[in-house]
């Protein structure tokens, strides 16, 4: 819900930022506000996903200029760990598995970790296990997923479902969620898309990271933005994801490029 | 002796323990005069003076081993120092002497204040009673009729037993380290439970650590009788510090019909500093015979210390349905190496056995799985199951699996699993997304991998040995 008075959550201003010497974001501009989604779309290699890590920290990366602010804190100099205690939440593209650590075992780590920098109790196993039912019945997600070895042999749209599981639990002032919507079936994009809408509220914002339409049939976004050579190169309203749609990206990319020269 | 070496013998006590000039040692150098001498200082019988002489005979015809893949400089064989004893023992009067980093490490490790003590060469009588812990405890075992005692003590009280048994599992012919112990062994423990009999505690050589100073070649000896069962840990989480370079001790386990023995070891010797100065070369031989019908052998190694480790605690399954276990962690780190894993050697009909090994490697730390099963053609219904993991932590090290099978049997079952994963920036940055610092995310990455291993490990050993390893690996990553 857009409200003019809200905080701004995340505000980047003119970012860059690089990885291994090759600069992808040039330029980056985007302000969240409290109770906004936000749909940043855009072809492969865009720098859409880029930001999404940036904003999340991951050290491969390095803020070259700009400025990334979170709730009016600079967040350059913050560590992955220290964001997300922060509220920042990245749902990852591709889940990395880790055998023999339970996927239980990892939620309520997480959880405790981030309660804790909230000052907030933290639960034992038992108590964890009462908090964390709700959320897997908004998943559709059956207990027997948190004895498993955490995205370990999990199917493409299991894990996917773990990431939101996992937004579920640490209630994050922002979300990123880059990709979710790939390699899901249809259900499965329902069931994701369900359990956003329900988590959304009026305090936090939501940022989809996508490449295709579709997710924004089930979870409509406030504001959406285009993102091509590592910049956004326009912002719209919904109307833009239908017009994308049915023109695809080309038309923008043209627009952009003749307003250039 | 080449300059490394020196180096290595002569780097300063790094315990911050004063080292006082020894005054009953015997020459640097081995020759058969040292062995007497090391026998008659002992007040041994003539048996065993032979079964060193014999030993080490056998030994000035044996070429030291280089089929490992491990590296270090030269041994000079000549230049150590064969008996040095009683060792004084480098005492202080408080815990306030005592070098505040290595206090820290218990801290975290969690030992109890009056072990802390113990391990780090205090007095101990003045912070606690060891000798009325020591006492009630031998009281206690004696009431079972067991008996836990070091080696030179069984000699002499106990040498029946000691004749029947010592080089039964592991002759003196067997390797060139279990040679050289043969020879030259100047202690160790000797464990006896007698038939029936249950132990009703965890024997640990926690009990002996004041006590005895056994050395670098030491001699372990347990023999289960019929139907006894037993729990031995051996060594501790705490770094064990100690300028010997070289370490060749023997183990020898003996269970007899429907026996059971579990045999623990926590290692965690000095293992060189970051760029691979000093630490000791760790060369051991562990075997175990399941000598009656349906007895049990089981090994857990937690394998961390040493600057080059090089053992294979092995099962001969001679008993029918007798079951050998191998349960392995090793974890290496900067420049340490090690060369570790079992053999089960299958006789008996319908013998099982099991290996779990699961190997850790950081920094520029090499780690190699090595292990042989073999099944003999009368050991028909024999099954072995292998299970080889490796880890590795950052770029720059390496991991090695080296299974040897050989089945001579058409009825055996053996089956080898082998994985390679790796502690990567993508899984770190995962668990860091979710406000899960470094150091929290490596010890759980490790706990889960080591998990089916740790298991098997008493209660509290386990604790501390997964303390062990987030301590081991602090700042390997990130």
């Amino acid at each position: 819900m857009i409200s003019n008075n809200a905080e701004v959550i995340l505000n980047a201003q003119d970012l860059s930022a690089s990885i291994t010497g090759t600069q992808i974001l040039k330029g980056f501009d985007i302000t969240i506000k409290a109770g906004e989604i936000h749909a940043i779309m855009g072809p492969n290699g865009s720098g859409k996903s880029t930001f999404s890590k940036v904003v999340a920290g991951h050290p491969s990366y390095s803020v070259d200029g700009g400025i990334l602010e979170f709730r009016g804190k600079n967040l350059t100099d913050l560590e992955p760990d220290e964001r997300a205690k922060l509220g920042i939440f990245l749902g990852f593209q591709y889940p990395v598995e880790v055998p023999g650590v339970t996927n239980g075992a990892f939620l309520r780590l997480a959880y405790n970790t981030v309660q804790g920098a909230r000052g907030k109790d933290e639960l034992d196993p038992l108590e964890f296990d009462d908090y964390i039912q709700s959320k897997l019945n908004l998943l559709g997600m059956d207990a027997e997923f948190l004895e498993r070895s955490l995205n370990d042999g999990f199917s493409g749209g299991e894990k996917k479902r773990n990431e939101i599981l996992q937004m579920a639990i640490l209630e994050p002032t922002l979300a990123i969620l880059d990709e979710t919507d790939s390699g899901l079936d249809i259900d499965a994009l329902r069931v994701v898309a369900n359990g956003v809408n329900t988590l959304h509220a009026d305090a936090d914002a939501v940022v989809l990271v996508t490449h295709y339409q579709r997710l924004l049939n089930y979870i409509e976004p406030d504001f959406i933005h285009v993102v091509d050579g590592g910049r956004v190169i326009k912002t719209g309203d919904k109307s833009l994801a239908h017009e994308l749609e049915s023109r695809g990206y080309e038309w923008i990319l043209e627009e952009n490029r003749s307003s250039v020269s | 002796m080449s300059t490394a070496i020196d180096n290595i013998v002569n780097q300063p006590y790094t315990a911050g323990f004063k080292t006082d000039i020894e005054t009953d040692s015997v020459a640097r150098g081995l020759n058969e005069d040292v062995i007497r001498t090391i026998s008659s200082k002992k007040n041994e019988p003539d048996w065993l003076l032979d079964f060193r002489l014999k030993a080490y005979r056998h030994w000035l015809t044996m070429n030291e081993p280089k089929w490992s893949n491990v590296t270090y400089p030269k041994i000079d064989f000549q230049d150590i120092i064969y008996y040095s004893a009683p060792k004084p023992k480098a005492t202080k009067k408080s815990m306030d002497e005592v070098d505040p980093e290595l206090l820290e490490t218990f801290e975290k490790l969690g030992i109890p204040m009056n072990e802390r003590a113990a391990l780090a060469g205090v007095a101990v009588d003045v912070v606690f009673d060891s000798v009325s812990v020591t006492t009630t405890f031998k009281e206690k075992l004696a009431e079972h009729g067991i008996i836990f005692c070091s080696f030179s003590e069984a000699v002499r009280d106990h040498p029946d037993l000691i004749k029947r048994y010592l080089g039964s599992v592991v002759p003196y012919t067997d390797n060139f380290y279990s040679a050289l112990n043969s020879a030259v062994f100047t202690d160790g423990s000797f464990c006896f439970i007698p038939k029936g009999v249950k132990c009703p505690m965890d024997l640990s050589t926690y009990f002996r650590i004041n006590t005895q100073d056994s050395g670098q070649f030491e001699r372990t000896l347990i023999v289960a009788e019929e139907g006894s069962q037993v729990s031995y840990l051996e060594g501790c989480t705490a770094p064990q510090f100690d300028t010997n370079q070289l370490h060749a001790a023997v183990v020898e386990l003996v269970a007899l019909d429907n026996a059971d023995i579990k045999y623990s070891t926590v290692q965690n010797w000095y293992a060189g500093d970051e760029n691979g100065v000093g630490g000791i070369f760790n060369f051991v031989t562990k075997r175990g015979l399941c000598k009656g019908a349906n007895s049990k052998i089981s090994w857990t190694q937690v394998e961390t210390g040493s600057a080059v480790t090089w053992k294979y605690p092995s099962c001969v399954l001679l008993g029918d349905n007798s079951v050998g276990e191998f349960y392995s962690v090793a974890l290496t780190n900067n420049m340490q190496q090690a060369d570790t894993g079992t053999k089960m050697f299958h006789l008996g009909k319908n013998t099982r056995s099991r290996i779990i090994s699961k190997g850790i490697s950081a920094g520029k730390s090499n780690n190699s799985y090595r292990g042989l099963v073999k099944v003999s053609p009368k050991a028909d219904g024999a099954r072995n199951y292998s299970q080889c993991d490796s880890m590795l932590i950052g770029d720059l090290c390496g991991a090695n699996t080296f299974p040897y099978l050989e089945v001579g049997n058409k009825s055996a079952t053996v089956e080898h699993e082998a994985s390679t994963s790796k502690i990567g920036e993508e899984q770190l940055f995962y668990f860091l997304s979710r406000g899960i610092d470094s150091e929290e995310a490596v010890s759980m990455i490790i706990n889960g991998f080591v998990r089916d291993v740790f298991m098997h490990l008493p209660m509290e050993f386990a604790v501390e040995a997964t303390k062990l390893l987030g301590l081991k690996l602090e700042g390997s990553v990130g």
